[in-house]
């Protein structure tokens, strides 16, 4: 059980406490409610280099990084489709530094014409050193609009096209802040060697004068229900031909989240998993093969990845991961095995809640989502998933007509 | 209303008294040495199995990192599937790692379920058959796993700085190629097992919620494996004698993996902690004169980084980013004029106080968590040095000079010492 106290401010921030004295030190979390789902479609790549921009300086504070230092502490950030999360850990004595330096930038940025300018030119390089310059790096940006034709997550958080980014102007920057970066859209987690009384002074002190702002409220374009399988064919200069599939799930808070994650560790993820037993080791059709989720918090997609063995026919393996598919679909997997990816779940939140740090981001994020408590319900949820659960789930999920495939081949 | 513009009060890390958790070490029946820190609050612990059985002891390239990746792969009672499954039945972790002078087991579990892992991971070290289906497997999947990233210019990269530094036929420098792959055989990895995982050198580390009888486990399941002393040749570096190398790797690359290094000596040289503060300076931070400059500034990067090689024996000083490809060499020329800085002027003491606090807040908050500590651990234990390394550690962070730093930037960050390399 992870223990907390929450409290709002006037002004619509809400604030968890999270004490752990075991540690000398002491964390502060802070996750806006934006990500790259919230962008124009003709502006993406916007909440990503916003979070650079987070740096380069506020009203009150010419440098936001080397206060934090001398202090002794380390930040990190990062955006996803959903969200922007910002994370300072420091010792516990010198904690009023967080407050200040990130209440300065909830209250405003300094919006320099510099920091635009070297920031664009940092996310460009980052989107060609992740996306441009590694080979397949292109393959999720086609993945992302052929699984998806009206909701945003149709692309990345790195954005579209490098000239969304390059194009960016300051008074879109600050339209951007003004509208997501408020009070009332964000969650302030404060954990470690700290004290309620001390938390709730210092952000009545630091946060509390800062205007509310507008409550961002989210309607995004709902993707409509995929009726017809989607192909696409890349050739491009790799050196091994790759399938890549994808199927509709539901959304985080759909009740069959957790059959479904359930579902993609019993075919991969670890050495005794579906698919990597049978492709990989008895058939020898893949060099390596993986299943995974997006984890999204609206209607996401199950993947399906794998590298063919030199020589191997597209459509042979293709026909291979259906037909394990297939068996998700015709009979319900074995009670052990269930269990096996169950206690997989339980041991891998044991080592998650290690790190304070992952405990102030778990707080924040289920917080945002609705409630910071369901975090210490997940496992229940997880223990409650039925074999026929995966059943259902898998029939429902590995449908022909809710299938996008990328056949990603070797020109050489 | 707060006075945003003053940064609030703080307590220099530089003036906190920081405390290595002491490793409780205790040795068994065959004089295997156990360090096991005790610490935590999850029900959770790992446990760590060190062989000398890392690449250095190879005959041929390959040898070692085959052996140790094929450990889990089968055993004369059951299959790769059947050492997996039972494994991920209880929740388990367990991997396998080779470096240049060890190779290890990990475990990493609940800690209510050690009793029925442990002799499995036994079974590992004494009786694994490396089948001749799984190198198959292993050797084919390598092979296609290598061609992906040959198509990486900072893999590439990576591999050839080493070579520069270290010359090829040296384990820091020495890399794979597809056709070392296919000279393996089964008969050659039985012997390496045989020599350095049956018989061989074993040092063991522990870590978590430790169960009370923690040390009587470890000696029932680990108390009579031979544990025979391994010799470890002398092997010299053969340094490049070129300095300068531009590869071309994809001709339709956008960026350059740019590398620059010089070798240095390892933990044991009196330099050696003074050039870590020196190095945290000049690359090994966000607010250090590198990220400042070449990302900060000049948008150049979305990275840069300074670090010293983890290794047991001489090492290297390496600096490393991934830079578009019209400004790596304007990238190469700043990374230059910082160390022209650093010979010629001495750095403030209001910059040298934050890469103090720095460095001292990281230790602080890098020593929180069992894994943690055992990590600091298993760097004293496996590098020869004693707990008071720590602590030399720290005073030197604390207390060295301006005047001191610079003289070590005199002495090392020379241009003509250092190998530079840009790979498209």
């Amino acid at each position: 059980m992870i223990q907390f106290e929450r409290f709002t401010l006037a002004n619509g921030l809400r604030v968890i406490v999270h004490q752990d004295l075991s540690t000398p030190m002491a964390v502060m979390n802070i996750m806006y409610d934006v990500g790259a789902r919230d962008e124009d479609p003709e502006q993406t790549g916007f909440a990503h280099l916003f979070e650079h921009l987070m740096f380069g300086g506020s009203v009150n504070v010419p440098s936001y990084d080397e206060p934090l230092q001398m202090a002794g502490g380390e930040n990190n950030a990062y955006t996803t489709n959903d969200l922007t999360n910002y994370y300072i850990q420091l010792p516990a004595e010198n904690l009023e530094t967080a407050f200040w330096l990130e209440s300065d930038r909830m209250l405003s940025l300094a919006f320099s014409d510099k920091s635009l300018d070297v920031q664009r030119k940092v996310v460009c390089e980052e989107f060609k050193e992740h996306y441009l310059t590694k080979p397949y790096g292109d393959v999720w940006h086609k993945m992302r609009e052929l699984a998806y034709k009206k909701h945003p997550y149709r692309w990345m958080t790195i954005g579209k096209e490098l000239s969304h980014i390059e194009n960016a102007k300051l008074d879109d920057v600050k339209n951007f802040f003004f509208k997501h970066y408020r009070p009332v859209n964000a969650v302030l987690v404060v954990a470690g060697n700290v004290t309620v009384e001390r938390v709730k002074e210092l952000a009545e002190k630091w946060f509390g004068d800062i205007p509310a702002g507008e409550k961002y409220n989210r309607s995004l374009p709902v993707e409509p229900e995929q009726t017809q399988e989607r192909f696409l064919e890349i050739k491009a200069n790799v050196p091994l031909d790759a399938l890549y599939k994808c199927w509709h799930m539901g959304s985080r808070m759909d009740g069959s989240y957790y059959a479904v994650d359930l579902m993609t560790d019993i075919l991969s993820g670890g050495g005794s998993s579906r698919l990597y037993q049978s492709l990989v080791k008895e058939q020898k059709l893949f060099s390596n093969i993986e299943c995974h989720h997006f984890g999204s918090t609206d209607a996401g997609l199950v993947a399906v990845e794998g590298k063919l063995v030199k020589g191997v026919k597209m459509e042979d393996a293709e026909k291979a991961v259906e037909k394990e598919l297939e068996k998700m679909k015709n009979e319900k997997v074995a009670e052990a095995e269930l269990q096996k990816v169950k206690n997989k779940t339980e041991s891998m939140i044991a080592f998650e809640d290690m790190s304070v740090m992952s405990r102030a981001n778990s707080l924040a994020y289920y917080e945002t989502l609705g409630d910071a408590a369901w975090m210490n319900f997940e496992l229940q949820k997880y223990a409650k998933v039925t074999t026929e659960d995966i059943l259902e789930q898998s029939r429902r999920i590995f449908r022909r007509e809710n299938c996008s495939t990328i056949h990603y081949l070797s020109q050489n | 209303m707060p006075d945003r513009k003053h940064a609030p009060e703080i307590v220099d890390a530089v003036n906190f008294k920081l405390q290595l958790k002491h490793a409780e070490k205790f040795v068994l029946k065959n004089g295997v040495e156990v360090y096991a820190v005790d610490a935590g609050a999850e029900e959770v612990l790992a446990v760590e199995w060190v062989f000398s059985a890392g690449n250095w002891f190879e005959e041929q390239n390959l040898v070692a990192a085959t052996t140790n990746f094929l450990l889990r792969n089968g055993t004369s009672k059951k299959t790769a599937f059947q050492i997996n499954e039972y494994f991920e039945y209880y929740g388990a972790y367990l991997n396998r790692a080779c470096y240049n002078e060890t190779a290890t087991i990990t475990l990493h579990c609940l800690s209510k379920h050690i009793k029925e892992l442990l002799p499995s991971v036994r079974e590992l070290i004494v009786d694994s058959v490396m089948p001749q289906e799984e190198l198959d497997i292993y050797q084919q999947n390598m092979k296609q796993r290598l061609k992906v990233n040959l198509k990486k210019s900072d893999f590439v990269a990576s591999r050839l700085i080493d070579v520069y530094l270290y010359g090829e036929s040296h384990p820091y420098g020495k890399y794979s190629k597809l056709e070392d792959f296919d000279t393996l055989n089964k008969e050659q990895l039985l012997d390496f097992y045989k020599k350095y995982y049956q018989q061989g050198k074993l040092v063991l580390f522990v870590a978590g919620k430790l169960p009370a009888d923690i040390a009587s486990l470890l000696d029932q399941y680990f108390g009579d494996l031979p544990n025979q002393p391994v010799a470890l040749q002398e092997i010299m570096a053969q340094p490049a004698a070129d300095r300068k190398y531009r590869i071309t790797n994809d001709e339709a690359g956008v960026q350059g993996s740019v590398r620059m290094a010089r070798s240095f000596p390892n933990r044991h040289h009196p330099d050696f902690m003074k050039v870590m503060v020196l190095n945290t300076l000049l690359g090994g931070f966000f607010g250090s004169r590198l990220m400042s400059n070449i990302r900060e500034e000049k948008g150049y990067t979305y990275g840069i980084h300074s670090f010293i090689q983890n290794h047991i024996h001489d090492t290297a000083w390496m600096i490393s980013t991934e830079a578009g490809k019209d400004v790596c060499e304007a990238t190469i020329e700043e990374v230059y004029k910082e160390m022209k800085l650093l010979r010629e002027q001495v750095v403030d003491e209001e910059e040298l106080l934050l890469v103090r606090n720095y460095m001292m807040g990281g230790i602080l908050g890098d020593l929180d968590g069992p894994f943690q500590i055992m990590g600091r651990w298993k760097n004293i234990v496996l590098n020869n040095l004693t707990e008071q390394y720590f602590y030399d550690s720290i005073h030197t962070i604390k207390t060295i000079s301006a005047e001191e730093l610079q003289f070590l930037a005199q002495k090392y960050l020379q241009p003509e010492a250092f190998y530079e390399l840009v790979v498209v």
